[in-house]
Formats: C-alpha cells, sequence, structure tokens
C-alpha cells in the first residue's frame, strides 16, 4: 500500500516539473531585467507599451465577437441535432473536428484566395470586412471545443421533454431556446466561451496572415526583438488562460440541478 | 353520458413500415376521466401523443369540439399535460414552473401571480414557491407538474404515466388528488398506464389497448366483469381457468370433474363432446363451507399468499389449478399448504371466452 502510494507521488511530482520547471524559470527570467535584483521592470514595461494595450483591447474585442457567433451558430445547430436529427450526430461531430486536422495556415490561405479584394465577396477588401472575417476563421477555429461544450450540457437536460413540456404550454422554438435550454446549459455554453477566449487570445497565424492588429502577432513580434518581455508576456498569456479554467470551475458551481431528491 | 368533446376518428399511427396504431375510433364526454390502458407496445402513448400534437397521425383526425386538431401544432391545441419524468425546468423555482404558460400567454404578472398561487392552494404546496425543482420529492415534482398543466386553463388534460416514478404508498395518494382535482375542475383527462388496478380506480371508462386496437371501452365495471376478449379477461385483474367438456350444447351443460352443470354463459357456437375453457375471478371462487354453488370441486391448498386483507389460495385440483381469495380475519388462520378444501363456484359468475 505505502509502496504504491510512494510511486503515485513519485509520478506526481515528475509531472508536476515537466509542467512547473519551465514556468518557474521563465517567471524568475522575466523578473531579472533590472541587473542584480528581481523586479516587476519587464512587466511594467509591457504593460506601459501601447501596442500592448491596443493588440490586447482588440483581441479581447475579437474573443467576444467570436464567442456571440459561436453561440449563435453552436447552440441551436447541437440543440435541433438532439432534437430532430439525432442520426446526423456523428456526421456533425466530424464536421466540427475538421477545424482541428486542417491547419490554421490551409485555413487562412482558402480564405485569402475565396475572399480576396476581386473577389464577388471582398472580404479582404476593407478592415471592417477583414475583421469580420477573423470571427468568422476563429469561430470555426473554436468550433470543436464550443460545440463538445454545448453538446455535453445538452446531454445533462432531457431536452426533448423538456421541449415538449414548453411546447404544449404554448412556447414557441425561439422562446423554448431562450428560456429553457440556454439557461440549463449556460456553464457549458460558458465553458466553451472561456475556451473560445483563450484560443482567440494567443491565435498567430489567422491574425497575422490576414494583416490584423492581434495580441499574437504582438507577442511573436516582441519575442523577437526584446529579452525580458517575452517572458512577461508568457506568464501574462499563462495567467490569461488559467483564469478563463478557473472562472469554468467558479461557474460549474452555479449549474442549475437536475436530480430529484429522493425520499 | 356526457357530450361529445373529443373525437378520435379512424386514427392510424405508422413509424416507417411498422404500423402501431390501427384505425383506432373513440369518443370522449366533457368532463370525462378516460384511461388508455394496455401493456408495453400496445400503441396508448402514441395515441396521447397525437392528441397533444407530438405525433402527426398517419390517417384519420381529431377533432375536439367540432374542431379538427389533427394539424394543429402543439403550442395552439390549449392542452395540458403531465410527463412520466416530471418535466419540471431545471432553472425556475416552482413559481416560474407553474407561471409559465402564463407568461408564455401574455397573461399580466399580478393575475398570473394569483393563478399560480391559486394552483399552489390546489395541489397543497402554497409556500413552496421560491424552491427548485431538486429541491422537492418525487410526488412533490409531479403535482407542480400537474399545477403547471392546469395553470393556462387548458380544456383537456393529458397525463403520460404520471405516477410510474413514483413509490407505492406516493402513487396512491397521488392519484386519489388527480381525480379529485380533476373532479373539482370538471376536466377532460387522459390518463396513460399500463397499471390496471390504477385504471380500475381512477376513470370514469377504460380503453384498453393490444397491439394498436382497441379491445374494449367501457366503465371499469364492465372491464372488469364482462371482458370482451380473452386479452381483456386475462389484462384486467386475475383470472382462473378450468378444462371441461361440453355435455349437451342445448341445454348449455358442461362437465368439470364428473359433474354436469349449467354455464349460461355457454355460447351458442359450442358444440356436444368439444373442450371449453371455463374462466371466472378469484373472488367469484369460495370455499364451499355452507354456502349453496352448484360447482362444487375438491382440491388441496397448494399455496397461500397473505395480501393484507385478502389472502389468495392457490387450490390445486388435480388437471387444473385455481386462485381464490379470502377476505382476512384476525381470529381465524388461514388454511395451510396441503389442507385438503372443497370449494364451490356459482355457474352463473363463469365467462367462456373465445380467441
Amino acid at each position: 500500500m505505502k509502496r504504491s502510494r510512494l510511486w503515485a507521488w513519485s509520478l506526481f511530482g515528475i509531472g508536476a516539473a515537466y509542467f512547473l520547471i519551465p514556468l518557474i524559470a521563465t517567471f524568475e527570467f522575466s523578473l531579472r531585467m533590472r541587473r542584480g535584483a528581481y523586479s516587476w521592470d519587464a512587466y511594467a514595461a509591457v504593460f506601459a507599451d501601447p501596442r500592448f494595450q491596443a493588440t490586447f483591447s482588440y483581441s479581447a474585442f475579437i474573443a467576444l465577437c467570436t464567442i456571440v457567433v459561436g453561440i449563435l451558430l453552436v447552440v441551436p445547430a447541437a440543440y435541433f441535432v438532439r432534437l430532430r436529427l439525432p442520426h446526423l450526430r456523428p456526421i456533425i461531430e466530424f464536421v466540427t473536428l475538421l477545424p482541428l486536422i486542417i491547419p490554421p495556415i490551409i485555413l487562412v490561405f482558402g480564405y485569402i484566395r475565396l475572399y480576396n479584394s476581386s473577389s464577388w465577396l471582398p472580404f479582404t477588401g476593407s478592415a471592417l470586412a477583414t475583421d469580420l472575417l477573423l470571427v468568422f476563421a476563429y469561430a470555426t477555429l473554436s468550433l470543436p471545443l464550443m460545440y463538445r461544450a454545448v453538446d455535453t450540457g445538452l446531454r445533462t437536460i432531457d431536452v426533448g421533454t423538456l421541449t415538449e413540456a414548453a411546447t404544449i404550454l404554448g412556447a414557441n422554438q425561439v422562446t423554448i431556446l431562450a428560456r429553457i435550454i440556454l439557461p440549463n446549459i449556460l456553464i457549458a455554453v460558458l465553458s466553451g466561451a472561456f475556451l473560445t477566449f483563450a484560443i482567440v487570445m494567443g491565435e498567430f497565424v489567422i491574425a497575422s496572415l490576414l494583416s490584423r492588429p492581434a495580441f499574437g502577432p504582438y507577442l511573436q513580434l516582441i519575442g523577437a526583438n526584446r529579452a525580458y518581455e517575452p517572458a512577461a508576456l508568457a506568464i501574462i498569456s499563462f495567467i490569461i488562460t488559467w483564469g478563463a479554467m478557473g472562472t469554468i470551475q467558479l461557474l460549474a458551481r452555479f449549474a442549475p440541478k437536475t436530480a430529484a431528491r429522493i425520499d | 353520458m356526457a357530450e361529445q368533446f373529443l373525437s378520435i376518428e379512424k386514427i392510424v399511427k405508422s413509424f416507417g413500415g411498422n404500423t402501431v396504431v390501427h384505425g383506432v375510433d373513440l369518443g370522449f364526454g366533457k368532463g370525462e376521466f378516460i384511461s388508455l390502458l394496455g401493456p408495453s407496445g400496445c400503441g396508448k402513448t402514441t395515441i396521447l401523443r397525437m392528441i397533444a400534437g407530438f405525433e402527426r397521425p398517419t390517417a384519420g383526425r381529431i377533432v375536439v369540439e367540432g374542431k379538427d386538431i389533427t394539424h394543429l401544432s402543439p403550442n395552439q391545441r390549449k392542452i395540458g399535460m403531465v410527463f412520466q419524468a416530471y418535466a419540471l425546468f431545471p432553472n425556475m423555482n416552482v413559481a416560474d414552473n407553474i407561471g409559465f404558460g402564463l407568461k408564455v400567454a401574455g397573461i399580466p404578472r399580478d393575475k398570473a401571480r394569483a393563478r399560480v398561487a391559486e394552483m399552489l392552494a390546489l395541489i397543497g404546496l402554497s409556500g413552496f414557491e421560491k424552491r427548485f425543482p431538486f429541491e422537492l420529492s418525487g410526488g412533490q415534482q409531479q403535482r407542480v407538474a400537474l399545477a403547471r398543466a392546469l395553470a393556462p386553463r387548458p380544456r383537456m388534460l393529458l397525463l403520460d404515466e404520471p405516477l410510474s416514478a413514483l413509490d407505492a404508498k406516493i402513487r396512491v395518494s397521488l392519484r386519489e388528488q388527480i381525480r379529485a382535482i380533476q373532479r373539482e375542475l370538471g376536466i377532460t383527462t387522459i390518463f396513460v398506464t399500463h397499471d390496471q388496478e390504477e385504471a380500475l380506480s381512477i376513470s370514469d371508462r377504460i380503453v384498453v389497448l393490444n397491439a394498436g386496437k382497441v379491445e374494449q371501452f367501457g366503465t371499469p365495471f364492465e372491464v372488469y366483469n364482462r371482458p370482451a376478449s380473452r386479452f381483456v379477461a386475462t389484462f384486467v385483474g386475475t383470472l382462473n381457468t378450468l378444462q371441461a367438456t361440453v355435455a349437451d350444447a342445448a341445454k348449455k351443460t358442461v362437465a368439470i370433474d364428473g359433474q354436469v352443470v349449467t354455464i349460461p354463459a355457454l355460447p351458442a357456437t359450442a358444440r356436444s363432446g368439444e373442450t371449453v375453457a371455463l374462466t371466472m375471478r378469484p373472488e367469484a371462487i369460495a370455499i364451499a363451507n355452507g354456502v349453496p354453488r352448484d360447482i362444487v370441486l375438491d382440491g388441496t391448498v397448494s399455496e397461500v399468499n397473505f395480501l393484507g386483507s385478502v389472502i389468495r389460495l392457490k387450490i390445486d385440483l388435480g388437471a387444473n389449478a385455481i386462485n381464490l381469495d379470502i377476505f382476512n380475519d384476525q381470529h381465524t388462520p388461514p388454511p395451510a399448504h396441503g389442507t385438503p378444501v372443497r370449494i364451490g363456484i356459482a355457474s352463473g359468475d363463469v365467462l367462456v371466452l373465445d380467441g
């Protein structure tokens, strides 16, 4: 018993060290900007950089737009597939997995070819339209995570019976989606939303090739030209991602409870 | 009988090539409590779902108060429904669940609030407004589901096995409460169940279904005492069968265990010398201790089942075995296993079923 416990703790320690040592080293390095003493100078330099503020705000806004597009696209689709077309679920699952199989570089070259300024749908013709294209691209990129999060949420409720119960009470499909289905899978939707946020904040390839002033290209630019600031930015990115994950865990506590009391 | 309120006319339902409801014709009066009774897969829930509008009939039509509602969507039918799985909205508290239909219908908030309070009083859950479904027991959840279905004043109430998920004691008390509320409101109610005791105790009339067809439609008394088919006789209640030989078909006499007795229910198609199956309910048989019965048979007690107020005895008659019920008498213990007994049956209680 004691021996197996020792093994378990050893394996856990190796795994933790694998993840934590590079992180601690990066953090320690980010504090060494001032010669001979630890300081937050690298962080101060990053936060003071107007390009950081501009790119961070831009990416955060694009991430919010992506989340809205993702919810509008995925929630009704997953709901109707589960309710009316369950036999199509394997096909839909395969389609939603495609963004994981097709590299973003292929996706963005496809976009540029299809929607260039001389095409009949010239998305890349103006900054606003390109932003829109970026949102759609990110919605596609986050589809595997968003769809799975929403589908998992739908699995926890009896979609068919709740829909029928609301329908017989006079509700239409929009009311059912807005007042019954969405509130009951809100935590799952928010999980998908935070994962989407984390992906968009760090994405480089699509934003760079569409020439948009996003946070990902800024990270790359700083990484190529500075010593201590990239380490500080890496730690900031980690904090954003972990913050998103932590919020998911926190929100899960507020999920509507479906189980009946047994007595 | 009340005026015709709901008519189901030659309704057929097929899923792919599989027909589950075969041309069912039924008519229900206003304010009636009707049970659709049958085994799993007999089509009872499919008929209910067609009335609700969740399934579209393959053929036939459904008429309510003279209007054809066959092609009306469920949210336009003004029907209330209670589901087996409660189906309360988990994100809403009790008051919001009950008020959902009123909110959807655009009822002003103060009127809706008053109606919710009225419904809560009706189901005996006043003070539970702020509780969420997960804070309620199964019986309480189902009462809230009933209140939610009744709140928008539907013209008809559909109950899809609402008691199946509850334990035995709550089932009995809730079915009594459902019946009392139904009587108080006078609402036409269709209740789907596979439990014959439930159907017999609660209904004005029962539709017994088998393989998508109506076997019998009648009052609980008719269905139990005058079953229209062998299926009804065996599905509703317990039935004993005795093999007998027709002695004289013209005189309606049969020979059982050496005795020749007259069976008034012997059909005209019976022929002398053929074997017929005589059937009777357990309560139609008595231990023949002085009670005059025209069929008397000797046997031994092979099983004793104490059911509380009633004791069911299985009597071995050699070629036949029958069950009979006697009332529990706290001063007299039931006959022990192996005790020889003489039983008596009134020939007028004997049914001869074909099919």
